[in-house]
């Protein structure tokens, strides 16, 4: 199971990819644990100061908008 | 090209009158929509395609531990090309101060980045011409120094709520784009999506409100009570009305191209301009979270005088 975290201080665009990555996570089946980290000291501990940002199993993977629904797949996927 | 789109729509297919209110208004709505609309998609696909967006993370490398005047300048050249949205403002403002970057740095950058980017940049050309663009993007730059230069002079570190000096950043991870021609693509197709997203509605109410003063405002209202270069309560008027008004840098345009078009004085223009795109009620509470009331009050005083400034003495040369 992937542990997902979507970083962001309750922005639209937060928001957006946090059910972005639940409705990929439907719509493929796939194992998935994810969490929304809004504490600005908690993102910034990931080094991200533009958000949202997208953590995967502690790896930071993307940071600064909302991701597109095939990179989401592929996270997902890999 | 799109005006001669909007003129066969609104004249010819619709059948409205060109001499009249509503004619003049609904002709400037469907030329300008149709213009930004087409120049914003264009520029942002480009500039995705080049992923030439530098992202914060990437700017607090490039300042950290650089000679002041140098971090400074740095600071607002990359505050300019950095789109930015209000809401990272807390983020970035913690992540400046925890490089060790001085704070009136980050106030340059502050300054800078909401009120010039590369797409506002390439709509003022398209619309106002490469002069007035110019004069805009000259005149950002400076304030954006000489803003942050006295911002530093109030020792605003006295302002910095506590909790920020504590928070510990780490190690930025670096993230390996996807360079192939599709990875591109879709890069490009998904920030024309998102910026497109969170600005539409700025432009459509600035060229809503341009399209109404430029087909209902009478000419000779204008000239007695905004126009007049003698009339000096117009500038400082127009700085006080951009504070609660707020929008997009691209959205002001429309509206400064009809006032220009009525015989507004281009630095009354330039002045709320700058105004509406970096003074705003939003964006000074969303600082808050981390600067108390009196540091704030001090950043809009500033950049209130410096546009004040700005704009009388465009009024006087021009």
């Amino acid at each position: 199971m992937k542990n997902i975290k979507v970083l962001g201080s309750g922005c639209a665009n937060c928001k957006t990819t946090l059910k972005l990555i639940e409705a990929a996570a439907k719509d493929t089946g796939a194992d998935i644990e994810l969490e929304k980290v809004e504490d600005i000291g908690d993102i910034m501990s990931y080094g991200v100061m533009s958000t949202p940002g997208v953590v995967i199993d502690g790896k930071l993977v993307h940071a600064g908008g909302i991701p597109d629904r095939k990179t989401v797949d592929s996270w997902l996927a890999g | 090209m799109f005006e001669a789109f909007a003129s066969l729509l609104i004249y010819q297919i619709l059948g409205v009158d060109p001499a009249s209110h509503t004619g003049a208004a609904l002709h400037f709505f469907v030329m300008d929509t149709t213009k930004i609309f087409f120049l914003l998609f264009i520029i942002i696909y480009v500039m995705g395609l080049l992923r030439a967006m530098l992202s914060p993370e990437r700017v607090r490398e490039y300042v950290r531990g650089k000679p002041k005047w140098l971090a400074r300048t740095l600071a607002i050249i990359l505050g300019a090309v950095t789109p930015f949205c209000s809401c990272s403002s807390v983020p970035l403002f913690i992540g400046f101060v925890e490089a060790g970057i001085p704070l009136g740095v980050t106030f340059s950058f502050l300054i800078a980045s909401p009120m010039i980017n590369e797409v506002a940049a390439v709509i003022l050309v398209g619309i106002l011409g490469w002069q007035l663009a110019a004069l805009y993007i000259g005149a950002g730059l400076l304030v954006a120094y000489v803003g942050g230069v006295v911002m530093e002079r109030f020792r605003p570190e006295r302002w910095v709520e506590d909790y920020v000096w504590k928070i510990q950043m780490g190690e930025a991870q670096a993230i390996t784009p996807d360079n192939s021609l599709s990875g591109r693509h879709r890069f490009a197709i998904a920030e024309v999506k998102e910026i497109i997203g969170r600005i539409w509605k700025w432009v459509f109410a600035g060229v809503a409100l341009g399209a109404l003063f430029h087909g209902y405002v009478p000419e000779a209202w204008v000239v007695e009570y905004l126009g007049g270069k003698d009339n000096w309560f117009a500038v400082p008027g127009a700085v006080a009305l951009g504070v609660p008004l707020y929008s997009n840098a691209t959205g002001v345009i429309p509206l400064a191209e009809a006032m220009l078009g009525k015989g507004v004085a281009i630095g009354t223009t330039l002045a709320l301009m700058m105004s509406i795109a970096a003074l705003s009620l939003p964006e000074m509470l969303i600082l808050r979270k981390i600067i108390r009331w009196p540091a704030l009050a001090i950043y809009a005083s500033v950049l209130a005088v410096a546009f004040t400034l700005f704009g009388w003495t465009f009024n006087l040369i021009t």
